[in-house]
């Protein structure tokens, strides 16, 4: 996995809550068997105005020009800025594939669907939950100022505003270690197969039919 | 000390080891797979040079992109095809305790076919790619929904790194109603604390409503869980889990079957446990409910009118409910009985169990699908029930009304095979999503039970089946 560690990125404001995978990344999409290139499908029914299918080649569809991932002002944006319960919906894991190909590597939410919030982390994205007042304000800075840009910084745990006022963030440390390091959490577990083995015999004698 | 809740009791039972911030190396007992989120990690296991830790802990089965006719045709989408041909050869290299492929008598939707084979226990965690894993809780099993990385991690290593959920009670005490079911308590939880209300919880349903429920209808309530915003669902087993599972075929056997019960025994939550939060809901209020927007929250007893968005005074929830209108192609206070259907989908790990196709039959029998229907999907949810609902003749009254009677599958639950909504379609569904597009871009969902989306085929528009059939 790619650590992560400072971004100063631009912001892209995605105003709309209950954000599903479905939405970040159609079903069509799930067929492939690739874990990269789903940048270019990301949001797709509200990125184009046809349909879009695997392997279609994007430079030429029609956009929604007014999806705010279309907007000039937006383009190379690194962190997303949205709602509440983003990432609801279905376990796909390509939705922080498509996320992370697209070149988004922070999202700042309220709050995020948990299995969505879980595999962000396994794929070097920082999801950031902030205060819904907070929230609403960097909404407006948005708006109000183009080229808006935050700093963020995990190993201090702080947001950096272009007024250079700042503000803490929370991360579990298990997470924060693995994002920071880049590590693969298999070899980290598997650094533990012995306790695994102690465990399941035990866990044998107590539901033995587990193992029949 | 507070006594422990079930949850409790199912987590502390699997934690191998905990580091000082909480984060818990969980024990995984079963471990179901699918065609759509597998791929992806048996390559990162053949990269890394990896075997499974314990082949015999899988149960895996294509479902999500296998065609619901014409087998004999195979898959025509090549795409689809590859996904499936590629979990094939995955399980082939790297092993599993059950392998139902494509056409296979007993082949279903993974959810309903874990339990089904009795591989889905109380006592034990049960993970998926796949977030409606929470279905399995209505046995009593830890159960819930992970990512692609996280299904390599248990390959691997056969645990989870997860940290534990706050606990939710939701108590739904009394009488349900007649012709309500479990859809229509799932509903109206959702509808109650919102999709969202059970972030970062794990949900226990307790109250006389929800032991009154059979294991079927536990199991569509464990599955709306997710809905909820909540990954684990759990019902407490009881002697209804018990006769649910016995000779099952992996379910225990002689001496072990008795030390099994015994055991399932203990898995209650004890009487002074408590919850971080607790929901209370009076079972005889819950109407028959009916989705009218584009998110599970967004649901209304089918005697309602569709909201105005002008009585919302928040914004955001204003633009929202304004967003699902127009997407929906409804005009705001539309009455939900007046709604007209093009298209209706009775099927998913939700709704395709033999209790729910027995519920659907009843309300057709003897009538035909509404001429302004186009199509009315009946999936079986498996082999199994398929041909146990053969055996009763549902499929004879399905497709005497008018109805198409399909080989089993996910089919236009999520439109990934041939089954979808064309855009602009109206489906009343037994399925679990209503967002936009789920069941085909542009299409528009209304989620109900069985028993209300079967007479919605026969009406042409929603019914309250309590007053009519
Ligand atoms: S039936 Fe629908 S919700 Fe259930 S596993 Fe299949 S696609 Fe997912």
């Amino acid at each position: 996995m790619k650590a992560f560690k400072q971004i100063n990125g631009l912001v892209c404001p995605l105003d709309r809550a209950n954000v599903d995978t479905d939405a970040i990344i159609p079903k069509q999409f799930l067929k492939s068997i690739k874990r990269t290139g789903f940048g270019p499908y990301l949001f797709d029914e509200w990125r184009y105005a046809d349909h879009g299918e695997p392997g279609m080649d994007c430079s030429h569809r029609p956009l929604r020009q007014e999806f705010v991932l279309n907007l000039p002002r937006y383009k190379g944006a690194q962190i997303l800025l949205t709602r509440d319960n983003f990432g609801c919906g279905s376990s796909r894991e390509h939705a922080p594939w498509a996320i992370e190909d697209y070149g988004f590597q922070v999202i700042i939410a309220p709050s995020f669907a948990d299995i969505f919030f879980n595999n962000c982390y396994k794929n070097g994205i920082l999801p950031i939950v902030l205060p819904a007042a907070m929230v609403d304000r960097l909404f407006a800075e948005c708006a109000a100022n183009e080229g808006y840009r935050l700093s963020v910084d995990l190993e201090s745990q702080k947001i950096t505003f272009p007024s250079g006022e700042s503000l803490g963030f929370d991360i579990q440390p298990h997470r924060k270690h693995c994002l920071l390091n880049g590590l693969d959490e298999i070899g980290l577990t598997l650094q533990h197969a012995d306790e695994i083995k102690v465990f399941e015999s035990r866990h044998k004698a107590v539901q033995p039919w587990l193992f029949a | 000390m507070a006594g422990k809740t079930l949850y409790d009791k199912l987590w502390e039972s699997h934690v191998v080891r905990e580091e000082s911030d909480g984060t818990c190396l969980l024990y995984i007992d079963r471990h179901l797979i699918h065609e759509v989120t597998s791929a992806q990690a048996f390559e990162g296991m053949r990269l890394a040079g990896r075997k499974a830790w314990r082949a015999a802990s899988i149960v895996a089965n294509p479902d999500h992109n296998t065609p619901t006719d014409h087998w004999d045709e195979g898959i025509k989408d090549p795409i689809s095809r590859l996904q499936v041909e590629t979990l094939d050869a995955n399980i082939k290299d790297f092993g599993a305790l059950v392998y139902f492929p494509f056409k296979h008598a007993n082949q279903g939707i993974i959810h309903v076919i874990g339990p089904e084979n009795g591989t889905t226990l109380p006592g034990t965690t049960v993970v998926c790619g796949d977030s409606h894993t929470s279905t399995h809780g209505a046995f009593g099993a830890l159960a819930h929904g992970i990512g692609t990385s996280e299904v390599e991690h248990v390959l691997a290593t056969q645990t989870l790194v997860a940290k534990r959920s706050q606990r939710m009670l939701v108590k739904v005490e009394g009488q349900l109603g007649k012709e309500v079911t479990a859809k229509d308590v799932a509903l109206a939880i959702i509808g109650k604390i919102g999709t969202a209300g059970g972030n970062g919880y794990a949900i226990e349903f307790g109250g006389s409503a929800i032991r009154g429920l059979s294991m079927e209808g536990r199991m569509t309530l464990c599955n709306m869980t997710i809905e909820a915003g909540a990954r684990a669902g759990l019902v407490a087993p009881d002697e209804k889990t018990v006769e649910y599972l016995k000779g099952r075929t992996y379910a225990p056997k002689g001496a072990d079957w008795d030390k099994a019960v015994a055991y399932w025994s203990t898995l209650k939550s004890d009487p002074d446990a408590k919850f971080d939060a607790v929901v209370e809901l009076d079972a005889a209020r819950i109407e028959p409910q009916v989705t009218w927007g584009t998110s599970p929250e967004q649901v209304l007893p089918v005697g309602a009118r569709v909201p105005n968005p002008a009585n919302e005074p928040d914004l955001q929830k204003r633009t929202g409910i304004e967003r699902a209108l127009q997407y929906m192609g409804l005009a705001a206070d539309t009455p939900i009985s007046e709604i007209k259907v093009d298209k209706v989908f009775i099927g998913s790990c939700t709704n395709s169990r033999i209790e729910d196709l027995r519920a659907a039959a009843k309300v057709v029998k003897g009538r035909k699908k509404a001429a302004g229907v186009k199509l009315v999907l009946v999936v079986p949810g498996s082999g199994i029930v398929k041909r146990q609902a053969e055996d009763e003749g549902l499929d004879k009254v399905f497709v005497e009304a008018g109805f198409e009677w399909r080989e089993p599958g996910c089919s236009m639950c999520l439109a990934m095979n041939a089954d979808r909504l064309e855009p602009g379609e109206r489906c009343a569904s037994t399925s679990n999503r209503n967002f936009e597009g789920r069941q085909g871009a542009g299409g528009r969902t209304h989620l109900v039970s069985p028993a209300m989306a079967a007479a919605a085929a026969i009406a042409g528009h929603f019914v309250d089946i309590r007053n009519q059939f």
